[in-house]
């Protein structure tokens, strides 16, 4: 029969056009909210949803996995932005696919010789590919991927040290996993230097 | 499950002893052919050895030795090692070296690249206009001698980033007015810009013939589509020649994204290039990436660690399956039936890229491979969400898009028997991925010359017959069963163990030589071309992108068919001007 596919395709949409509204039932039913609401946003992803599937931004929006990069940002420790992780090293401007890393190591005015510290650090997000690779080769994890993609200005975006200095605390509320195992990775090197200290003070006592 | 294809080399030089000779270079492999004789090895190359497919045609511009490179790769479509060969020509204009399409017509528009980006004039090549870069351009960029208008340094991590990094503009460095170079003695007032004669011409040339053969006399309408025509997928231009409604002569316009991808990669180290393959075909970044790291471990000889292969082919098959839904999606659309069927391909589509970006960090610019493995291992939530799709989901929902749209009267009468290239030709021209299978040649390189962990699955190649736009679009239903066979396999055979095998380092060694690694993308062989002289950055990077030298049959499918097809037809070759442009 002619146009038996088209009716077998439109019977394809009609079954997915009252999905939509059996999972609106069936949600209203258990006393749950399907939409503008975590839950409702997470059973759109996953692999059990059905009929629509939109999240409605900007009042929905994704769930942000831990592994999401926007662009980086500075980690310090501590209240204040002076315990700067950085130490100028210089290891994310060599590996920056398009250079947009700029930083000015600090010298010690008395020696010359070059402090452990940033005295100022630029990246141009404008140009900034999103790459990770700062963040992947920094070894004093002092550099990170955001998750804050709402950066679009009128002006140019080139940050300055003030701008990409965001505390430790914020690093462990975005990305918690990787946070606590570069901890745990930290005081297990501190706790084998300790005892590598130990043992080599106990002989000589 | 196929044997390992056989390393056996072909003696060319005891078969043609006076103008062949190895290539005796540190770590580089083939035949060096007098430019003379080019033809003669090439022909007989095909007719007597079975190389009947073209892979690639490059340059490379060795500078210090004042000499320019044509380099050859040429394949069996019935599988098995490829062969590489190489002429040699002085470094001096007119660098001359006979074209070879005549031999393989698939010649065509590699040949054009090399000489828009290189220089290297083709002699007997009917049609060498520039490809890329348009009419009027001076210079050849991929030459070593030419710098870029913004040009800081020969190679990157440039020196002005650190230890002084005070961040400037690129532009207050280097002023509009300087960083132009202008021919001698040129003139502003006299400047005429180019015209698009040569174009015109080159269509007229092959239209000639098929001029009044009703005795009308009637006139022949040139046709531009696009680089603004929502149907051409991106900024691609189409001059056709029209008789009526029928198509007599056509040719693609591209370079209007063009970004010299392998004059970046030549200032870029090893590592920086990976996110910038991300950016050819942008619907596979993770295909892209596999190709650009099994090329570049070939050339470290480095091994991959076992559990990142796995990973590497699970999502190599997501990306397929996700690439070959877009192009049933857009395929529909650019037919006319608007939004539906694209959006009910986008929603399994958008799952997967959800797998992507809580692998990897992003849903399409990945950047998820490392030379010797992965950046990290899938996280456990991950790792379930592929098992509930691949078990789950994607087999329930291809059989939905397939009763949704199989039969469909519209669909069918548009796309039966349209547009037949027959097996013979898609070789000829090089054509690879699904559009040679759905002709009838079951090549596919996941089988035919198996890299990463390939040979170990069960699987089939997809193969059709009819050649026409219905089994096109077929084969990529064929294509994501077959890609969701392996993704079970791939699932249940992963092993624990170290993601990668080495250390994690921001800058790689890589030994002189030559490496050319292809895999098999959703759009067909794509492969890279890497040259190392020991130094940082690679000497020469060149990439051999599937879409572009598909188009170069294009004309052939075209002709004598109606416009209104070519739409269909553009839909279906699957191109992705990211990767065409370059």
């Amino acid at each position: 029969m002619y146009g038996k596919g088209i009716l077998k395709g439109l019977g394809v949409t009609l079954k997915r056009f009252a999905d939509t509204y059996l999972d609106d039932i069936s949600w209203w039913m258990q006393g749950k909210k399907r939409y503008f609401t975590t839950e409702g946003v997470a059973h759109r992803s996953s692999k059990n949803t059905r009929g629509i599937f939109t999240v409605q931004y900007p009042e929905e929006q994704l769930i942000q996995p831990e592994e999401f990069r926007f662009v980086p940002f500075l980690v310090h420790d501590g209240d204040d932005k002076k315990d700067v992780r950085c130490t100028s090293c210089g290891i994310c401007a060599k590996v920056c696919p398009p250079q947009c890393i700029w930083i000015v190591r600090t010298n010690d005015p008395n020696t010359g010789k070059p402090v452990p510290q940033p005295a100022e650090f630029y990246i141009d997000m404008d140009v900034c590919m999103n790459c990770g690779f700062c963040a992947e080769y920094c070894p004093f994890d002092a550099i990170k991927m955001d998750h804050d993609f709402a950066i679009a200005s009128y002006g140019r975006n080139v940050y300055n040290l003030d701008k990409l200095l965001k505390p430790a605390s914020y690093y462990a509320e975005i990305r918690p996993l990787n946070y606590q195992k570069e901890e745990d990775a930290r005081k297990a090197k501190e706790a084998a230097k300790a005892a590598k200290a130990n043992a080599a003070a106990t002989p000589a006592a | 499950m196929t044997a390992p294809a056989s390393t056996t080399t072909i003696d060319l030089v005891s078969r043609f002893p006076e103008f062949v000779t190895a290539d005796t270079r540190p770590g580089f492999s083939g035949f060096i052919v007098k430019k003379e004789n080019l033809v003669e090895v090439a022909t007989a190359l095909r007719d007597e050895f079975n190389f009947d497919l073209l892979s690639s045609v490059t340059g490379v511009d060795y500078i210090a030795d004042n000499k320019m490179e044509v380099v050859y790769h040429l394949h069996r479509t019935t599988g098995g090692p490829g062969i590489v060969f190489k002429t040699q020509v002085d470094r001096v204009d007119p660098m001359e070296v006979p074209s070879l399409i005549d031999v393989w017509a698939g010649a065509d528009f590699q040949e054009r690249e090399a000489w828009d980006l290189l220089g290297i004039k083709f002699t007997g090549h009917p049609d060498l206009r520039r490809i890329l870069l348009w009419e009027g351009y001076e210079g050849h960029p991929l030459r070593k001698d030419y710098q870029e208008a913004f040009f800081e340094e020969e190679t990157k991590p440039f020196k002005s980033r650190w230890p002084e990094g005070h961040h400037t503009y690129a532009e207050f460095k280097n002023p509009f007015r300087d960083n132009i170079k202008l021919p001698e003695n040129f003139k502003l007032d006299n400047y005429q810009p180019e015209n698009e004669d040569q174009l015109y011409f080159s269509l007229e040339k092959s239209s000639m013939k098929h001029t009044s053969e009703n005795q009308m006399g009637t006139d022949h309408m040139v046709v531009n589509m696009g680089p603004h025509h929502p149907s051409t997928h991106g900024v691609l231009r189409v001059a056709v020649e029209l008789n009526g409604e029928t198509i007599t002569s056509l040719k693609p316009v591209m370079g209007y994204l063009h970004r010299n991808h392998d004059k970046i990669g030549e200032r870029n180290t090893y590592l920086q290039i990976m996110p910038f393959t991300d950016r050819l075909d942008y619907f596979n970044s993770m295909a892209n990436n596999f190709g650009y790291a099994v090329t570049v471990e070939k050339l470290m000889n480095i091994p991959v660690a076992e559990r990142a292969e796995y990973i590497r082919v699970i999502m190599a098959e997501l990306s397929r399956i996700q690439n070959h839904l877009i192009f049933i999606g857009m395929l529909i659309n650019d037919l006319g039936s608007m939004y539906t069927p694209s959006l009910y391909a986008f929603e399994e589509r958008e799952l997967i890229l959800d797998i992507f970006e809580a692998v990897s960090g992003a849903r399409m610019m990945c950047n998820y491979f490392r030379f010797g493995g992965v950046v990290r291992d899938i996280p456990a939530d991950a790792m379930q969400k592929i098992k509930d799709l691949v078990h789950d989901r994607l087999p329930a929902k291809t059989d939905e898009m397939e009763r949704f749209l199989n039969e469909n009267e519209v669909l069918v009468g548009r796309l039966k028997g349209v547009h037949v290239l027959n097996a013979e030709e898609a070789i000829r021209n090089s054509v690879t991925g699904p559009v040679l299978r759905a002709a009838g040649v079951p090549y596919d390189l996941r089988r035919a010359d198996p890299y990463s962990v390939y040979d170990r699955f069960d699987f089939d190649v997809a193969v059709r017959y009819n050649g026409d736009m219905y089994d096109n679009y077929l084969i990529r239903f064929d294509e994501i069963r077959q890609s969701l066979r392996i993704l079970e396999q791939a699932l249940k055979q992963i092993p624990e163990g170290p993601i990668n095998s080495q250390k994690p380092q921001y800058q790689v060694r890589v030994p002189a030589g030559e490496a050319y690694g292809r895999v098999e993308s959703p759009k067909g062989e794509l492969a890279f071309y890497v040259v190392s002289n020991g130094k940082p950055n690679p000497y020469r990077y060149h990439v051999r992108a599937p879409s572009f030298v598909n188009l170069t049959a294009v004309e052939t499918m075209c002709k004598g068919t109606k416009i209104a097809d070519f739409v269909a037809l553009l839909a279906m070759l699957d191109i992705v001007m990211g990767e065409v442009d370059r």
